[in-house]
């Protein structure tokens, strides 16, 4: 019966504990046992939160006996991105800069998590700082893809979708500056979505790039994300930017699943070259099965689309490089002292702590940021990036006239082999491709499995795109294709995972 | 980079009047105001000054991972109100911009400011001179932003970073709203520079005092100025002055008084002439005060390659007050200045000599507050621009600072006006107050001074110092009025002072059948 536990849906787990057919406890020990059984393949988790998560669960179960009205996910057990703060429980942003560190203070999403009664499993492995879209760029490791344990799991946040996909959590918060919540969704088979900026505080989120950064759900369907959007979702006082309006209606969009009369604008941009014949096959099937669910398709173009990524690598670094100079080795962190220097001053014990606490892929980030951002250099690469932005927030605004919702595929690729573009930096980025636009005009978007891509069989994914605010688009229309994909299926795409190997099959495997 | 020199050696200066002699110099004076809002800029951390080390901070202001700051719409609001006093424009949208640069006692190593979008901007303020004179200081912007922590360097020489053995860092100071009020090149001082540089700044702290955004203490470092010079030559026969071009310029920072801030654009008057009249260069630099020694040392070496990278601070929102919200704040305003001290004037019947020194010792507000608390304007004048004023003035302290507040002086007052007290007797009393003794009552009933009211004890007095010098009382009867001197100097000698002359005058004339 555990064992069942883990591969329900979050709605269906949640209606479980709700009929008190199983207890918080129970769901939460059989999501620790699947992480003990298979996470030492996977490595989606940098630290495990058992007692902590059981505490939850206990908590849950006793507010439940004694009749307290509980929130819908009370009880449902959640995995969290280690770029999250969790007071109490250790929150490194995948770097060795913060090995250790214990935040004395929750992030808003999560006491929104905890005063749900969410139990938290742990926290996930990511790309350091999630600069990276593989997870090898994490200073504890990479992850590995559920699907093929030689294969990325994406990223940054690929340890939120290994632990959803190989179903060690049924929920798990990621965060998306480039596509970092949706390209591992899509490489894993997995639903991510994007909210709106703004529409969930960042408050406790550890900055990347703070215009374009967005925490989201994590999920293996779309009405679970729509679940989880609506207990994170919401204004925050504590988070300037924050919207100040109701969670958009995502929860009611989600079980409708309606996309009769709905425009769907295809991005000519987002496709064709570059991207791999199985993902586009699986795209063009997706479109299809809308238009078969009676929406209309228009072709849509976004010209400035094209010059995204590069704007997106001055505008992510330059923030990046002033939201990362607090890691300086004074008030928490790492401390290194300089080797060979006698009464080392402050600014050399900085330099050292940040050369050895940051990976390469974070100080070229620095590097390059600190770069576009000096004075004579500013107007040409800052500046001209902010009017790039402004074009591309026009682009989508005139295809949103055309449009209802956007769609292309999630990403260029199916996963590829660790070790496959870690050196080469420029192929790592162009993953995000079809993903950047979207944080660059702060819109919301969501990917979902399509299939598997017929030349190696791995999954792809489909990306939907919204107005600003508008998320609730996202859930029709993804709700409404899911449902015909896996009607087309007959069943979901994560059964057509390879089982993964358990810690008990291999002592039986020894034996 | 930056580097790091410690000059002790005494530098050369020449006369500072030959200085002014042969060059123009050119002020530009930028004030840092903390205000007085409860909570810090971007935290609900409180703000009082003096706490404990490190225990007003919090995940924000301690720039921990993941934490956001939020504005202080009361800060924006004082930031927008001194901006109207200063007769600035204010925007109708602006942004807050990060500067970034590697500091220990700064949380998030960048500072929350403002860059090329001030809050408020194009403004003046007229000070009055010594002489009478008006002298307008135009406002190039006036910019919000936080304060950085304080550095406690432990082990090293006069608390100085340079040999200290540890540094501690107190971050209840960080995220302390400032508001940057920086002037425009300030010229045509010539050698009144000095002086009008501590006109401005006295003049800036009134008017914030009066605004009531800040607690204006210098002392306290709630009001501190950075004074930047630069010496020119003075324009030859038939050039105008403006077209000789600027010298370079210093930056004098730790400037923490108004006598500090006259004397060191006086000082560095004179060693830029001395560096100049020896043919070298001025070295564009930051230089600090030395409020013991009266001269300013070589800093950091400023040069173009000090870059901030600034750039709009995307975790906040760009403020964008609508001009209703404006028009709603100037109306908090206070009286302007000028206004205010006319009305003083003439409801206190000051000559504009009187008014003039009452100002340029600092005395309005106290002369104002005695006024209030029963004092008369005249007494209260002669009171606190007496010795009061000499020791300050002597000392370099302000007037405030004695210990003598202006209920002491309305107390005082009020006890020579009901005749309790002679003049002499009032000096001696206030000494008493001045040695912290308590309030004049205090001091007055300690020391049994009183006017002798007796009219029989004094009646016998008169009589018998009479009776003692038969000559002088002759001249008196003869109409030598002037004779009579020296008969009230023994009689008050007799009372021991506690008479009052006028009435032992009045007495001895009677008696003497002169007048």
């Amino acid at each position: 019966v555990t064992s069942d536990i883990t591969r329900i849906s979050a709605a269906d787990l949640a209606d479980r504990l709700s009929r008190k057919e199983i207890s918080a406890v129970e769901a939460t020990q059989a999501h620790l046992d699947r992480i003990a059984d298979v996470d030492g393949s996977v490595k989606a988790f940098l630290k495990v939160n058992d007692e902590g998560a059981l505490e939850t669960a206990r908590d849950v179960d006793r507010r439940r006996a004694a009749g307290e009205d509980l929130h819908v996910l009370a009880g449902v057990p959640i995995a969290v991105k280690d770029i999250v703060t969790t007071k109490g429980l250790t929150t490194t942003a995948g770097s060795r800069i913060l090995e250790g560190w214990i935040p004395p203070y929750d992030a808003t999403i999560v006491t929104k998590l905890r005063a749900a009664g969410l139990p938290i499993l742990g926290k996930t492995n990511m790309d350091e700082f999630a600069m990276g879209s593989s997870t090898e760029h994490s200073a504890f490791g990479p992850s590995h893809n559920p699907w093929d344990l030689e294969r990325i799991p994406g990223g940054s946040g690929g340890g939120s979708a290994a632990a959803v996909a190989s179903y060690q959590a049924p929920l798990a918060i990621g965060t998306d500056t480039g596509g970092s919540i949706r390209q591992p969704a899509a490489v894993t088979g997995t639903v991510g979505t994007k909210p709106t900026y703004g529409g969930v505080s960042r408050y406790g989120l550890i900055a990347l790039a703070s215009s374009l950064d967005q925490a989201g759900p994590v999920t293996r369907s779309v009405l679970d994300a729509a679940l989880l959007h609506a207990v994170i979702g919401g204004y925050d006082r504590m988070d300037s930017t924050s919207i100040n309006a109701p969670v958009p209606p995502v929860i009611e969009a989600a079980r409708r699943a309606d996309v009769k009369g709905m425009r769907i604008g295809v991005v000519k941009e987002l496709g064709g070259e570059g991207y791999q014949a199985g993902v586009r096959a699986r795209f063009e099937e997706s479109v299809q099965l809308l238009v078969d669910a009676g929406a209309e398709v228009v072709e849509v173009s976004c010209p400035s689309f094209e010059y995204a990524l590069a704007a997106y690598y001055l505008i992510l670094p330059a923030e990046a490089s002033s939201n990362l100079a607090k890691f300086d080795a004074m008030r928490y962190g790492l401390r290194v002292l300089p080797e060979g220097v006698d009464d080392p001053s402050a600014e050399q014990v900085m330099a050292a702590s940040r050369d050895a606490g940051f990976g390469d892929e974070v100080k070229r980030r620095i590097i390059l940021g600190t770069y576009a951002l000096s004075s004579g250099y500013y107007d040409a690469y800052y500046g001209s990036a902010q009017k790039v932005r402004t074009l591309i927030s026009r682009d989508f605004a005139s295809a949103f006239e055309k449009a209802d919702v956007l769609m292309s595929p999630t990403t260029p690729t199916t996963a590829f082999k660790i070790g496959e573009k870690v050196h080469d930096p420029l192929a790592m980025y162009l993953n995000d491709i079809a993903t950047i636009p979207a944080n660059l005009a702060g819109v919301p978007g969501m990917s979902l499995p399509s299939g598997l891509a017929d030349e190696d069989g791995l999954p792809t994914g489909v990306q939907i795109l919204a107005p600003a605010t508008k998320d609730e688009r996202l859930y029709g229309v993804g709700a409404a294709l899911e449902a015909a994909l896996i009607a087309r299926w007959g069943g979901p795409l994560l059964s057509r995972a390879p089982e993964l190997l358990t810690t008990a099959d291999s002592r039986e495997v020894r034996a | 980079m930056s580097t790091v020199t410690s000059t002790s050696a005494a530098e050369p200066v020449v006369d500072y009047a030959e200085a002014v002699q042969t060059y123009d110099p050119v002020m530009g004076l930028e004030v840092h105001v903390e205000l007085n809002t409860a909570t810090k800029m971007f935290c609900a951390c409180a703000t009082g000054f003096g706490a404990e080390p490190n225990t007003q901070v919090c995940p924000v202001c301690l720039g921990l991972p993941g934490a956001l700051p939020v504005v202080n719409a009361i800060g924006v609001d004082s930031a927008i109100r001194i901006g109207l006093a200063l007769n600035c424009e204010i925007a109708t949208w602006c942004r807050f911009a990060r500067k970034n640069y590697f500091y220990p006692d700064m949380p998030k190593n960048f500072q929350t400011s403002q860059y090329d979008e001030p809050i408020a901007f194009n403004g003046y303020l007229d000070v009055e001179l010594e002489d009478g004179s008006n002298f307008r200081v135009n406002i190039e912007r006036a910019h919000m932003e936080e304060d950085t922590g304080k550095s406690l360097h432990i082990g090293g020489a006069n608390g100085r970073i340079h040999g200290a053995d540890h540094s501690l860092v107190d971050y209840n100071r960080a995220g302390i709203p400032l508001v940057e009020i920086v002037t425009k090149p300030i010229v045509g001082a010539g050698d009144r520079a000095p002086q009008v540089a501590r006109a401005y700044v006295a003049a800036l702290r009134d008017l914030l005092k009066a605004l009531g955004v800040s607690d204006v203490r210098m002392e306290q470092g709630s009001l501190r100025c950075d004074a930047n010079l630069s010496l020119r030559p003075k324009a030859s026969e038939g050039q105008d002055q403006n077209d000789v071009p600027l010298g370079t310029r210093t930056e004098t920072k730790n400037v923490n008084s108004l006598r500090s801030v006259e004397r060191a654009i006086r000082y560095e008057i004179t060693r830029h002439a001395a560096v100049l009249n020896s043919g070298a260069s001025i070295v564009q630099e930051t230089r600090h005060w030395q409020e013991d020694t009266g001269v300013t040392t070589s800093g950091r070496v400023k040069s173009d390659a000090d870059d901030y990278r600034y750039f709009p601070e995307p975790d906040l929102l760009p403020v964008a007050p609508t001009r209703e919200h404006v028009e709603e704040l100037r109306a908090t305003l206070p009286e302007p200045p000028a206004d205010r001290r006319r009305r003083l004037q003439s409801d206190w019947g000051y000559s504009d000599l009187e008014m003039r020194d009452v100002m340029n010792a600092g005395a309005v507000e106290l002369i104002e507050e005695s006024v209030a608390a029963g004092a008369t304007p005249s007494g209260a004048r002669k009171w606190w621009m007496g010795e009061l004023a000499r020791r300050a003035s002597a000392e370099g302290r302000e007037l405030a600072d004695f210990g003598v507040t202006p209920a002491h002086i309305a107390q005082l007052d009020g006890m020579v006006g009901s005749g309790r007290l002679n003049d002499s007797m009032a000096r001696q009393v206030l000494e008493g107050v001045l040695s912290g003794e308590g309030s004049p009552e205090t001091v007055a009933d300690a020391q049994g001074l009183r006017l002798v009211d007796d009219e029989g004890a004094l009646s016998a007095a008169v009589d018998a110092v009479i009776e003692a010098n038969p000559v002088v009382a002759d001249k008196v009867r003869e109409g030598k009025v002037a004779a009579a001197g020296a008969l009230i100097g023994q009689v008050m000698k007799e009372m021991k002072g506690q008479a009052d002359a006028a009435k032992v005058r009045e007495m001895i004339l009677t008696k003497l059948g002169g007048s």
